[in-house]
């Protein structure tokens, strides 16, 4: 009986102690929502999202999606296609030294990649700071975090799927696209979405490669302004404004950010959540044709 | 009878490990050969040499001639993928692709290919099926996926699938090991009426399945074929004193 007691106490302890550290783990996660909505929301306003500079962030949001687009062009393809490469053909020497390189990437400072990307585009090939140059240092980020995740949700799909389709006598590459790929999609598309959330939020490069710009950029060749580096300029005060006007508007933009990462999020699930249901035409067609001779 | 399948000295391995030690079989057209022997004596990668699925494993390599219909599959220049056409496989668990509704399932191979013309998948879906016995069960949910059907109608649509790329020979590997006995038996029946137009090599680990539904029989123990003849007679009148064993349960 004591010793029933006892193991009831231990468990109950054990449990109490596993809920205080998610607690302690949610207090950061909270209090960053908190005070980003309780300081930001004041701030929004159509005129705040659509101004340019100093009296609104517009330009900086068209700046931000626009570096975070081109970005996850260049990105996206070279990320999963090397996700494919290491989990499907990776198998071999040149597999193995990727997947090393890969891991040693996703470990760089982002500072580092901006430096890299200032020092060889604008340095060296003499390019001027701009939306594509900040591109290219986005990407370079998130090729390594999105071959990770690409690789890992494929190395779930269970063999039994591919020697299926192989012993169909469907080509190597075509069970890979087909098979593969579709049943590990979910994940895929999870892990670009943390990519893409990812570099968002990413300043430090940015600072070194689009500086900032107080106009509307829409050429990819030309300094912009972005939600990050607008927060950063305001928050350490290089702006125009008041001391307390520009760590509003930082708080403003702040919000902003986080609500445009998590819509982005959101639209993505969406997206993919239609697309499994488009999966089965042939059935649909199937049961088409049933009713038809019926 | 004519032979469908003929290996000549087969070797397999993989890595360091030979799994299958100079095998010299043949395999008849139009008939039901079952392969028997113990856990890890060499049945499974014996067949899987046959359509070329061994040296999808790493570190897998073959030597020796696989001839069927009097070509070397191994040969320089032959192509793996035309053979897993012409070689249709069934696996031990079933293994319908989840993503994909039964009706794709089943035209799978003909779609992965590049079959495009809707009239010839309804065509051949209805018709694997039928092959299959699945028809009269799934015909009201085709768009359901795959894996929504219990385990023996998930491995009769696998048989259906590998059927509905029109192949001569279907090897199975403990196609049943899986399955309850209303759903082996339902697949022993399938495979007795497939035989007259498939060349059919089972690996079993059931010698009562071997014995009821077989023609021939290929005894392998330890990666050699220790006996290979007509199942009557195997398990009547073994030739060697390890079949005997095997047949009378004194081991394996």
């Amino acid at each position: 009986m004591r010793s029933h007691k006892l193991r009831k106490r231990v468990d109950m302890a054990a449990s109490l102690l596993a809920v205080g550290c998610v607690l302690v783990a949610l207090i950061p996660l909270v209090s960053i929502l908190v005070e980003v909505i309780r300081n930001g929301a004041p701030m929004l306003s159509w005129e705040f999202i659509t101004d340019r500079t100093t009296s609104g962030v517009g330009n900086a949001i068209l700046g931000s999606l626009q570096i975070v687009m081109y970005a996850a062009f260049i990105g996206l393809p070279v990320g999963i296609l090397t996700g494919i490469y290491i989990s499907e053909f990776g198998n071999n020497r040149m597999g193995s030294t990727i997947r090393f390189f890969n891991d040693v990437m996703a470990n760089f400072p982002s500072i580092v990649v901006g430096l890299l990307v200032y020092a060889m585009l604008i340095v060296y090939l003499g390019m001027t700071y701009s939306i594509i140059v900040a591109s290219v240092a986005l990407s370079i980020i998130m090729i390594p975090i999105v071959a990770n995740t690409t690789e890992e949700s494929l190395k779930m799909v269970p063999n039994s799927l591919r020697e299926g389709a192989l012993a169909l006598g469907v080509p190597r590459w075509r069970t890979v696209l087909k098979v593969v790929l579709s049943n590990g999609r979910s994940g895929v598309i999870t892990g670009a979405l943390l990519a893409v959330a990812r570099v968002a939020g990413e300043t430090a490069p940015l600072i070194l490669t689009t500086m900032f710009s107080y106009f509307w950029t829409v050429s990819p060749n030309e300094p912009s302004a972005a939600l990050p580096t607008l927060i950063f300029n305001y928050a350490m005060g290089y702006s125009s404004l008041t001391v307390d006007e520009a760590m509003r508007h930082a708080w403003g933009a702040a919000l902003v950010l986080i609500m445009l990462v998590l819509s982005l999020n959101v639209s993505v699930r969406l997206l993919s959540m239609r697309r499994f249901k488009k999966n089965h035409k042939g059935a649909r067609r199937w049961r088409t044709r049933l009713s038809l001779k019926a | 009878m004519e032979n469908k399948i003929v290996t000549e000295g087969l070797n397999a391995y993989f890595g360091d490990v030979h799994a299958v030690k100079g095998v010299d079989l043949a395999i008849p057209a139009n008939s039901i050969t079952a392969i028997i022997g113990p856990s890890g004596c060499g049945k499974s990668t014996l067949i899987r040499c046959m359509n070329r699925m061994h040296e999808v494993v790493k570190d897998a390599r073959v030597e020796g001639r696989v001839v069927i219909d009097g070509e070397d599959i191994y040969a320089p220049g032959s192509d793996a993928v035309e053979i897993r056409r012409k070689v249709g496989m069934v696996f031990q668990k079933p293994n319908p692709f989840p993503t994909m509704s039964i009706y794709d399932n089943v035209v799978a191979g003909l779609r992965l290919n590049g079959e495009r013309d809707w009239k010839r998948l309804d065509a051949a879906v209805e018709r694997s099926l039928k092959l299959a016995a699945l028809w009269e069960e799934v015909k009201g949910q085709l768009d359901a996926s795959g894996v929504s059907i219990s385990g023996g109608q998930q491995q009769r649509l696998c048989i259906a699938r590998a059927l509905a790329v029109e192949p001569e020979v279907l090897l199975l590997d403990e196609p049943c090991s899986a399955l309850d006995p209303i759903a082996t038996a339902k697949i022993e029946d399938l495979l007795f009426d497939l035989k007259n137009n498939f060349t059919i090599v089972i690996v079993t680990h059931n010698m009562q399945q071997a014995a009821r539904i077989s023609d021939f029989t290929a005894f392998m123990y330890l990666g050699e074929l220790v006996e290979f003849g007509i199942t009557k007679d195997l398990f009547e009148n073994p030739k060697e004193e390890l079949t005997e064993k095997y047949i009378t349960g004194r081991f394996g």
